[in-house]
């Protein structure tokens, strides 16, 4: 082309140096940072990013600023005492992290768990799952460029919380499961007025949101088609959760590993077609409708009975039963300062968390305290496909690709 | 199984079908809690992950973990969990190596393991041969030691704050005002490794029991008996009898 190329009479040619005034620097890829402090980075994370212009060549995650050796803590806690420390991993879904971490001790101990508090453990844990995608559909939206859907998901997590504080106590870091069961009963009227709330408040807000969103536009141009991500990569990447499930593949350890009850639950795994970051924000929206569903199933078949194992040797006596019985004093006493014991052994138990895969890899010497507890968390093989999924998209299309993502880090940085 | 985990179902033979498929790199293997892991040669851990993903369907690796065991030879072990999400199936294959040896890579076989070795390599030190990028990734830039070993304090070697002085965050060697409070709750029955007031006395030897009475002359040839002799009955009854420790109760925990 460029030898046949005439320059016409009358035009100066143009030399590469002539187009350059004054002041002017040819730069090819530069390196900007992403983070640590950035409001779409949903915490702290630090990307360096090789960047074409606006094109985006490399990026690499920087992990660890919240690193707090949560799994260090664990070792030299007991059993109980180490349950907190994960309401503080994954700080958006709290009840989730607990979960893995209860059925792991109890699967080491072989421990029975009456059905009331499996029914109980899957309805918050449901409950927990709408709360966390609540914060990440409304920041995802958010981060793409709409205020008005988040303002009003945000309602609805705030039911949820109050929910939780109206169960537990406390409105996030809740340390409602137990190794056994559950902490305690819930009143029959929290019960019912979760069921209203979901039959009412919920469809009503969150299907307004929704309704701003799903087909707008703009929403799309900025989703659609963004970080595909194939079955193949999904796999070899280690993604689980709405990640692998928005890629196409129906893998919901809800449904292939039941743990408490959800063998008896009825409800739909929504899957994706395209594997772009629509189909995990679709997916999303469609298990809030599924969460729903489950919720309102655990209502109705929830029995009565115990809300935690009568072992004794593993699960504390109520407060009246102290007041009566001098045993009950002893295992009291003796639970919440020696703990009990869990047979040597190693487990890994995973759960399917609100984000994807969240595991426990429980190591037990035989004493009172975990020799090793490794978590599993499901941020970091996400984050860590942030390179090829964002490669050759535009700098914006980075916090759509995150905010896809469902990253915490409480829970990435452990 | 009464406890409500997760149903994974380890099928019949399975064990088995993966001892083929890895052949000679196989040490150990068997089911534990129902859950199936195998031990396997560490230079051929690659290899292993391959097969086993190529012939038997563990296409996800979930999850590497370290976990250090001071007391053995080979003080860590790498522990991989693999799963199959068409066969719904969970393995754990493990290697054990020490604070020299590394460990082959398995980053190409799933490229997951990269982020996954790195930061068993921040937490453990063990290094992984051929890693394409074997950085630190979760402690601080800059940051030495391995954290998660077992010989490495709960409270760390450095703190930083923020110097009003200096306009910048200073390390410092950690000072506690107050050491860390390390209960131990162990029953003294069970594991307790100090020695519990009163009880130095148990520990002091026993007195030397008396010498044997001298034996007695045997009786005349004539008359062989065969009852014992009479000194050493009186002997057997000289013999302080040593205090009894208490039996050791139940452990608390077992149910």
């Amino acid at each position: 082309m460029a030898e046949t190329y005439e320059v016409p009479t009358g035009y100066v040619e143009l030399t590469p140096d002539d187009a350059q005034t004054a002041g002017d620097r040819e730069i090819t890829n530069y390196t900007i940072n992403f983070g640590p402090q950035h409001p779409a980075a949903h915490g702290v994370l630090r990307m360096v990013m090789e960047l074409d212009g606006e094109i985006i060549e490399r990026i690499d995650p920087h992990v660890g600023l919240l690193h707090r050796g949560t799994e260090k803590l664990i070792e030299h806690k007991t059993y109980l005492q180490a349950l907190p420390y994960f309401d503080r991993l994954d700080y958006c879904s709290p009840l989730g992290m607990e979960h893995s971490y209860v059925l792991a001790i109890e699967k080491l101990l072989d421990l029975e768990v009456p059905l009331r508090a499996q029914y109980l453990r899957v309805l918050f844990a449901e409950l927990t799952r709408i709360c966390n995608h609540m914060l990440n559909i409304g920041s995802h939206v958010m981060d793409v460029g709409a205020m008005t859907p988040n303002l009003w998901v945000f309602e609805l997590r705030e039911d949820c919380l109050n929910f939780f504080e109206r169960a537990s106590g406390a409105r996030m870091h809740s340390a409602w499961f137990r190794p056994g069961g559950v902490h305690q009963d819930v009143p029959l009227k929290l019960l019912t007025d979760i069921g209203e709330w979901c039959d009412t408040r919920l469809p009503q807000l969150f299907g307004d949101a929704m309704s701003l969103v799903i087909d707008n536009r703009i929403f799309k141009q900025r989703n659609v088609d963004i970080a595909t991500v194939s079955k193949a990569d999904a796999l070899a990447w280690g993604f689980s959760g709405p990640m692998i499930r928005g890629a196409g593949i129906p893998w919901d350890l809800r449904k292939s590993q039941p743990y408490d009850v959800y063998d008896r639950m009825d409800f739909d795994v929504p899957v994706g077609t395209r594997g772009d970051c629509y189909d995990r924000f679709m997916v999303r929206v469609e298990e809030v409708y599924q969460s729903a569903r489950i919720i309102k199933q655990c209502l109705n078949e929830m029995p009565e009975g115990p809300i935690a194992s009568l072992d004794r040797k593993v699960v504390p006596p109520k407060r009246g039963e102290m007041k009566m019985s001098m045993e009950a004093l002893i295992h009291h006493f003796k639970l919440y300062t020696e703990g009990f014991h869990v047979p040597a052994g190693e487990v890994y138990v995973a759960t399917e968390s609100p984000k994807g895969e969240f595991g426990v890899y429980l190591v037990s010497d035989g004493s009172n305290k975990p020799y090793r507890c490794k978590i599993r968390p499901t941020a970091f093989s996400h984050l860590q496909a942030m390179d090829f999924m964002s490669r050759g998209h535009m700098l914006a299309d980075a916090t759509a690709i995150l905010g896809a993502m469902d990253i915490v880090f409480g829970e990435c940085d452990r | 199984m009464a406890s409500p985990a997760p149903l994974v179902r380890n099928p019949e033979g399975a064990l088995d079908q993966v001892r083929a498929a890895i052949g000679s790199a196989f040490i150990a293997g068997g089911e534990a809690v129902g859950e199936l892991s195998v031990t396997v040669v560490r230079e051929s851990i690659a290899d292993v992950l391959t097969a086993l993903r190529d012939t038997l369907e563990y296409q996800q690796l979930m999850e590497i973990a370290g976990v250090d065991y001071p007391e053995r030879a080979e003080r860590f072990e790498v522990v991989y969990h693999l799963l199959s999400v068409t066969r719904n199936h969970r393995l754990r294959v493990r290697v054990s190596t020490d604070e020299a040896t590394p460990v082959p890579t398995v980053t190409s076989v799933y490229p997951a393991a990269g982020w996954l070795e790195r930061e068993v390599f921040d937490m453990y030190g063990v290094v992984f041969a051929g890693h394409p990028d074997l950085r630190r990734i979760l402690t601080d830039y800059g940051f030495a030691g391995h954290p998660f070993r077992k010989d490495f304090p709960l409270t760390g070697y450095v703190e930083l704050r923020y110097s009003e002085a200096e306009k910048r965050v200073v390390y410092e060697p950690v000072s506690l005002p107050q050491d860390l409070r390390t209960f131990d709750f162990m029953s003294p029955w069970e594991g307790a490794s100090y020695v519990l007031p009163g009880d130095e006395k148990a520990a002091v030897a026993p007195p030397a029991p008396s010498p044997p009475a001298p034996a007695p002359a045997p009786a005349p040839a004539a008359k062989p008996s065969a009852r014992k002799p009479r000194a050493t009955k009186v002997d057997a009854g000289a013999t302080p009898a040593t205090k009894k420790p208490r039996a050791p109760r139940k452990p608390k925990g077992e149910a």
